[in-house]
């Protein structure tokens, strides 16, 4: 471990290095820029005179030159990136650190540390963090891939009691900060007395939001309850609005010496243009870029600016009238997210998670470093009572805050919020560079500036650090756990965990969410409206579909990569209809090594129970759903079994009513009843004709699901024919193609020849490692009694040479 | 509306599932609503595909066996009622049950039958014995797929020893209910129903 360690420390010394260089460099080039603009102005001067040329000296041709300033700002801004990414990198070298502290504190303090060089250097620090850059390029960015990768469904079921907690809350923590300040302030002797009412309102706006790029950063690691990590990060982003209105009232009135009351609901009023506007906004530009991605088929290439360039677009208009941005874009986001997804390539897909995901990466990595260094390079105003009433106040009142406001909201939920989750969601109240932003944005009538900047910093370190540092081992140790692991037999470890799954599954099936009946009405109409509109291709699937599609696309093209445990050698997950092994085993006895080691095994290797989202968004992964993955593709085989089933019956049933509407004679016909018959089998069809489309031009190895998936077709459609009277038969003969594939879909017809010919070879050795459960399944298709006439059939069956 | 009418709720049937499973008027009305709308052939039955569409029962290493729970002995559609019936397991006891005299026959949600359930989903034979094999079925279900066969044959070979008393290489439901004495089922098995 020594040598990338030491060769990351010496890079990170010749970046600072070369930073210090840079920044040094910029200093000369300044001076010389003034003698240069000092020089030509004589030049000037000389021009409007008759001018004689040959005055010139001849200048020899330069052989090397370097011309700095001209690509000063954009050497530096790269520059200042790549340090921040070499800390990033840096602190994951070290795992154990990054367990404790949290990344941003980490990248705070390497700020500081490189403030503290450049002040004793006498530098000033790029104006990166002045409000414009940071509110007009940083911010966007990272709420955007907040608003992308928001887990829709927890966020929706849970939207009351997030709004709740980001309005009422932090206008609670703003006004109780404020008056509390304000009456610290008429204390003689801390000697603020000069603070009035107005300017103190406006600190604790500041100060009260709940910044949530801290906290997500914060949060990472821990493994808080689901609800209370969803209820925390919403309110982090949608505090926005509150902060903003706030800030705006605030602001205004303290230029004014009179607080009137009908500044009251004229706040009040603001509030609601604020919040409404930017969900306005952010759903009718979300709209747009829908309907816009339906059209791109023939543009695949710049299909990811269409989502980059309309959040920005909302960000900014939302901006232009003083509307809450963050609001506008986290609605984009969420609105546009899932019609883009249906309409874009894969890649295109793959693409834009990425990009948003590296961007945000590094915004708030420069976020949190900048915080550190102008931490140390701008101007400070010192007052112990001052700035330490501030943290008391923010933490009391967030404290008080979250109990009142979680006895109030809790009869209304379904899971309601126990002491421990309320804890945590004080606890979890990080502030950070937002508010450090808008303490910049203070206008600077307000003469005590110098000590709310001063304030606001201490409060940010003070919440990123501490808070964030101590909150996992709080969290851990409020968690521990009492029952005592060798007590438990291993009869109720399992048992147990089969009782949770049991209730898990049960709750699933009553669709046990309060919100139900809005989210199945929304589904109607998304399904009427919204998705003839918006999606270019708008058949309507059944959710299992479009699930599978999402777990199986994927996972038949990561298979060949990633390394899944080794699946192919698992034994095939049993399932109701399989045969039972006879077997009868002496009496063993067991150690207790030997059962210690068997609650190792199951507490490592049990199933736990699916959480209600999708694990979260850590901030360096993509959403992790491989072990769900692992489960469906293990109950693959008898899903698949059942769903064949139903195809069958209304295979059949379908194809009686057809068959009295249709008498194709001729091969081009039977396409569309090629097409009746796909459209109407459940699951595996829309796979087919869908996603092989696609697939096609992907993987040259043949991924091994949609073969089999197509046997299922092949079969049903045999089957049909197979079970039906003669003159269907005859039909069905006619239909089929004998020599020469369906016109049409000449594509499916040449995919379906190729699963015969391979079923042929499944006792040979496939050329794909096919896992034994699979090969397990095919045989217990032949054996089981529908099976014959499919047998009989699919040995004739193959049409011309297997492969085309 | 109007192939719909003939599987509208009646008053007197849920009064019937009232009495029969103890859940309130709401709830049941609530639950309905949720049998509709998974009765994708508006027959007024469920059928096995119509769980299996269910993308989180998909996910989940039992869903076969929670489904199959649903279907009395060999049949393959339920209706309302059996639906109804087997989701009253899962109603939270309440106080004012507890210390009912079980007199009149048991409740559907007592703790014996919540028991019973979570035994059902292991026997699938019905002979009120849970089998190695049947044991090894459902171990391989719930386990990554890291473990090889012995190491699970040995756990499953330890349960049952840890739970047989009388010494058939199997756990009979009284053993089973021996085991779980210690452990909360009333909670664990329970189900906040919504209003």
């Amino acid at each position: 471990m020594c040598g990338p360690v030491l060769s990351h420390r010496q890079d990170l010394l010749v970046l600072l290095l070369l930073s210090l260089c840079s920044s040094g460099g910029k200093c000369e080039i300044q001076k010389s820029e003034s003698t240069a603009s000092a020089s030509e102005s004589p030049f000037h001067n000389e021009i409007d005179q008759p001018q004689a040329f040959p005055d010139e000296e001849r200048a020899s041709l330069p052989v090397f030159t370097m011309d700095y300033p001209r690509i000063q700002v954009p050497f530096e801004f790269t520059l200042w990136v790549l340090l921040a990414s070499f800390a990033k990198i840096g602190f994951h070298i070290y795992q154990k650190i990054t367990i404790w502290i949290p990344e941003s504190c980490l990248l705070i303090a390497i700020g500081l540390i490189v403030g503290a060089i450049m002040h004793s250097v006498k530098e000033e620090p790029p104006a990166v963090l002045t409000s414009n850059v940071f509110f007009l390029y940083m911010l966007p960015l990272i709420v955007l891939e907040n608003g992308y990768f928001m887990p829709t469904r927890p966020f929706f079921e849970n939207v009351g009691t997030v709004l709740w907690y980001a309005v009422v809350g932090t206008l609670w923590n703003s006004i109780g900060i404020g008056l509390s300040l304000f009456a610290i302030c008429q204390f003689e002797v801390f000697g603020v007395q000069d603070i009035n009412l107005q300017e103190n309102l406006l600190f604790a706006s500041i100060i009260s939001a709940v910044d949530p790029v801290a906290v997500l950063a914060v949060f990472d690691d821990i493994d808080v309850n689901e609800q209370t990590h969803i209820v925390i990060f919403g309110e982090g982003l949608f505090n926005d609005a509150v902060t903003v209105v706030l800030y705006s009232m605030f602001s205004f009135v303290a230029d004014m010496s009179a607080f009137e009351s009908s500044d009251v609901f004229l706040g009040v009023a603001r509030f609601f243009v604020v919040g409404a506007g930017g969900l306005l906004f952010g759903l009718v530009f979300g709209f747009v870029a829908a309907f816009t991605t339906r059209f791109t088929h023939n543009a695949r290439q710049i299909e990811p600016l269409f989502v980059f360039m309309f959040s920005y677009l909302a960000y900014l208009a939302a901006e232009l009238f003083a509307i809450s941005s963050v609001l506008a874009i986290i609605t984009c986001a969420i609105t546009m997210k899932y019609y883009v997804e249906e309409n874009v390539s894969q890649r295109s897909c793959t693409t834009i998670r990425h990009v948003i995901k590296m961007l945000a990466t590094i915004s708030e990595t420069l976020i949190f470093f900048f915080l550190g260094v102008v931490t140390i390079t701008t101007e400070h105003e010192w007052n112990w009572a001052y700035i330490l009433f501030t943290l008391l106040f923010a933490l009391l009142w967030r404290g008080i805050g979250i109990l009142v406001l979680s006895q109030i909201v809790n009869p209304f939920r379904t899971i309601q919020f126990t002491f421990k989750d309320q804890f945590g969601l004080a606890y979890g109240g990080v502030r950070g560079a937002i508010c450090f932003a808008l303490v910049f944005t203070l206008p600077d009538s307000i003469n005590r500036k110098n000590l709310f900047v001063t304030a606001s910093i201490a409060i940010i370190i003070f919440t990123v650090f501490i808070q964030g540092i101590s909150i996992r081992p709080i969290i851990e140790y409020i968690n521990i756990r009492r029952t005592n692991k060798d007590l438990d037999t291993i009869n109720v470890e399992i048992h147990n965990r089969v009782m949770e799954h049991i209730v898990c599954g049960i709750e699933d099936l009553c669709g046990q969410w309060s919100h139900y009946y809005w989210k199945d009405k929304f589904k109607k109409f998304n399904d009427r409206f919204l998705r003839r509109i918006l999606l270019r291709d708008s058949r309507a699937e059944s959710s299992i579909v479009s699930l599978y599609k999402k777990l199986e696309l994927q996972t038949a093209i990561d298979l060949l990569d990633t390394p899944v445990g080794d699946l192919s050698a698992a034994p095939s997950i049993v399932s109701l209809y399989d045969e039972r092994k006879n077997s009868s085993q002496p009496q063993k006895n067991f150690l207790t090594e030997d059962v210690r080691k068997m609650h190792d095994i199951l507490s490592k290797n049990m199933y736990k129970i699916r959480e209600r989202t999708m694990a979260y968004t850590n901030k360096l992964n993509q959403p992790d759903n491989s072990r769900a993955r692992e489960i469906l593709i293990r109950r693959h085989a008898s899903i698949r079994r059942s769903l064949r089933a139903a195809s069958f019956r209304e295979m059949v049933s379908l194809f009686l009513k057809a068959t009295h509407a249709h008498r194709p004679q001729t091969a081009s016909q039977t396409v569309p009843l090629h097409r009746v018959l796909i459209l109407h089998l459940p699951a595996c069809s829309e796979f087919v004709s869908g996603e092989l489309g696609r697939h096609r031009q992907h993987s040259s190895s043949r991924p091994i699901i949609p073969l089999r998936r197509l046997n299922t077709v092949k079969e049903s459609t045999r089957a049909v024919g197979q079970s039906d009277s003669s003159p269907e038969e005859d039909v069905l003969e006619e239909r089929h193609p004998r020599g020469h594939p369906v016109a049409a879909p000449r594509k499916l017809s040449s995919e379906w020849d190729q699963p015969p010919a391979e079923k042929e070879e499944t006792v040979a050795p496939p050329p794909l490692p096919v896992p034994p459960g699979w090969v397990a399944d095919s045989q217990n298709i032949r054996d089981n009694g529908a099976g014959d006439p499919l047998l009989g059939h699919l040995s004739q069956g193959s049409q011309e040479s297997g492969r085309s | 509306m109007g192939s719909r009418a003939s599987t509208l709720l009646r008053e007197e049937e849920i009064e019937e599932i009232k009495k029969e499973t103890g859940f309130s008027h709401s709830q049941i009305t609530r639950l309905y609503s949720r049998f509709t709308s998974l009765d994708k052939g508006e027959n007024g039955t469920l059928s096995r595909e119509d769980f299996q569409r269910i993308p989180e029962l998909a996910i989940n290493p039992l869903g076969d066996r929670i489904i199959n729970a649903f279907f009395p002995e060999g049949e393959d559609q339920v209706n309302f009622r059996g639906f109804m019936r087997t989701l009253a397991h899962f109603r939270p006891i309440e106080d004012s049950e507890k210390n009912k005299n079980t007199s009149t026959s048991e409740p559907l949600n007592s703790r014996t039958n919540k028991l019973l359930f979570a035994f059902r989903l292991y026997d699938l034979d019905r002979d009120d014995k849970i089998s190695r094999d049947e044991l090894l079925q459902v171990l391989r279900m719930m386990v990554g797929v890291n473990i090889s066969d012995e190491q699970l044959g040995s756990i499953a070979d330890r349960t049952i020893q840890e739970a047989d008393t009388n010494g058939d290489s199997s756990i009979s439901f009284n053993e089973f209910i021996k085991v779980l004495e210690k452990v909360d089922v009333e909670q664990k098995m329970s189900i906040r129903f919504l209003h």
